[in-house]
């Protein structure tokens, strides 16, 4: 289970989280809030990407800065540009660059990362040029690279912002099926339909805390 | 969106050779290209490459796009020595520079990098002893042969942009936000990296 305790976060001397304090044992959490209100600074924390100035943060009882290696294979994180995480050429291969420290063998990889790329949604894509795949496709890809690692928790932070409805629709079907427990950063608020809570945050510090229908009714008010 | 890094499939026996012996003649010729000066040897190294051209035959349109950016190069990089220093200087500059750049994407058009990080893998192998990891070394081979083609492909977009908003040829309207975004991406793909775990493999080295 994911757990913040009193975390606050610094940069240079301006505060961008407050003291939060938050246990996620549910299957479904969202998060809301404005631009710079510190959904990303939150979210990353959970493997080891920031460090928190004050307070901790726990993934199944570990630290994410002094395990961060035991914390990363147990947390996939998903990022709002695709283009950022694909670093291999093919889309075969990039999800192969996943599996090369589990799997030693090439041909066993190849066969593995093909087999995950047809369960969610790119089936015959493996040869394909990854950088020729659409918007959504990528996404796709991108999230495929992490599923490949079987991780226990997903963190998607704005993983839609930048594809079409059609595409984000897709995303959100697939992550609907998926066994992980996920931590979802969004300004879609259509994708936080079947979701068990969402956390409002503004300003760094925690405004809200309730089921999707209460939160967002909040979080409407707070920016209309 | 076509990036300059990427393979074009092909039986020639340029695609065949394999990657590692093909990756030494490659490091072997852009480093005499880069020390000698002669420029009639340049413009045999020049001559050599385009022959390698002929024998792996890539698809027209790669090879424009090659030869474009080169000749955009050429043009700027020539006319600034030619002003700044001289003929024989600019001569030079030009022909190693052709002479490297075409040589390197003769390289990649005509190898996977699956095949060029495997290569470094293996050749690499025996300084292990020595510190040196090499799945560290053909990653980094896979990510600088994947950055040819995401600049290219920011510079594209970037020049869109400039044009876009009628700024045309403005050198700071293409040079800002090129720097910017390029640094952005740069950010944004180490991120991505550690969290796919690169960078964990001395952690399972000592935990097994
Ligand atoms: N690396 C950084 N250095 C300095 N300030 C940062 C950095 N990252 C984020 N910030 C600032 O922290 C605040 C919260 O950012 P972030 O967590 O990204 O918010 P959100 O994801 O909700 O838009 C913003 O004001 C942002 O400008
Ligand atoms: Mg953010």
């Amino acid at each position: 289970m994911i757990s913040y305790r009193a975390v606050s976060h610094r940069y240079d001397d301006r505060t961008v989280l407050d003291d939060v304090t938050l246990s996620l044992p549910e299957a479904r959490v969202g998060f809301v809030g404005a631009n710079g209100s510190g959904k990303s600074t939150l979210a990353r924390m959970v493997n080891g990407l920031v460090r928190p100035t004050h307070g901790e943060v726990r993934v199944d009882g570990l630290d994410p800065t002094s395990d961060g290696a035991a914390v990363r294979r147990r947390v996939g994180f998903v990022f709002t540009n695709p283009d950022s995480q694909i670093v291999m050429p093919t889309a075969g291969e990039d999800v192969a660059f996943s599996l090369r420290r589990t799997v030693k063998d090439r041909a066993e990889r190849a066969a593995r990362a093909a087999e995950v790329l047809a369960a969610h949604g790119l089936e015959g894509y493996a040869d394909h040029p990854a950088h020729q795949l659409s918007g959504g496709q990528k996404q796709l890809l991108a999230l495929c690279g992490m599923l490949a690692l079987d991780p226990d928790v997903l963190v998607c932070d704005e993983p839609t912002t930048l594809l079409d409805l059609r595409n984000t629709r897709r995303f959100a079907d697939i992550l609907a099926g998926l066994r992980q427990q996920v931590l979802l950063v969004t300004h879609d608020l259509d994708l936080l339909a079947g979701f068990d809570r969402v956390v409002v945050l503004d300003g760094g510090v925690v405004v809200a805390d309730d089921a999707p229908g209460p939160a967002i009714r909040y979080y409407r008010e707070l920016v209309g | 969106m076509n990036p300059l890094g990427l393979y074009a499939p092909g039986t020639s026996p340029l695609h065949r050779a394999p990657a590692g012996p093909k990756l030494l003649v490659l490091l072997v010729v852009v480093t005499l290209v880069v020390v000698r000066s002669d420029v009639g040897w340049l413009a045999g190294a020049c001559g050599l490459v385009a022959v390698g051209y002929a024998v792996a035959r890539p698809p027209w349109a790669r090879v424009w796009q090659v030869a474009r950016l080169l000749l955009v190069l050429a043009v700027f990089v020539g006319g600034l020595q030619l002003w700044l220093v001289g003929p024989q200087a600019a001569a030079v500059t030009v022909l190693s520079l052709v002479a490297a750049l075409a040589a390197a994407s003769l390289f990649t058009l005509t190898t996977r990098i699956d095949a060029v990080v495997a290569a470094v893998e293996r050749g690499l192998g025996p300084l292990r002893r020595f510190g040196v990891r090499p799945e560290r070394l053909g990653l980094l081979v896979g990510l600088t042969v994947q950055a040819v083609g995401t600049l290219a492909a920011i510079a594209a977009s970037v020049r869109e942009a400039a044009v876009a908003r009628g700024a045309g040829r403005s050198p700071t309207a293409f040079a800002v936000p090129f720097v910017v975004r390029t640094l952005r991406h740069a950010d944004e793909l180490g991120e991505a990296l550690a969290a796919r775990g690169v960078g964990d493999e001395d952690a399972d080295e000592r935990t097994g």
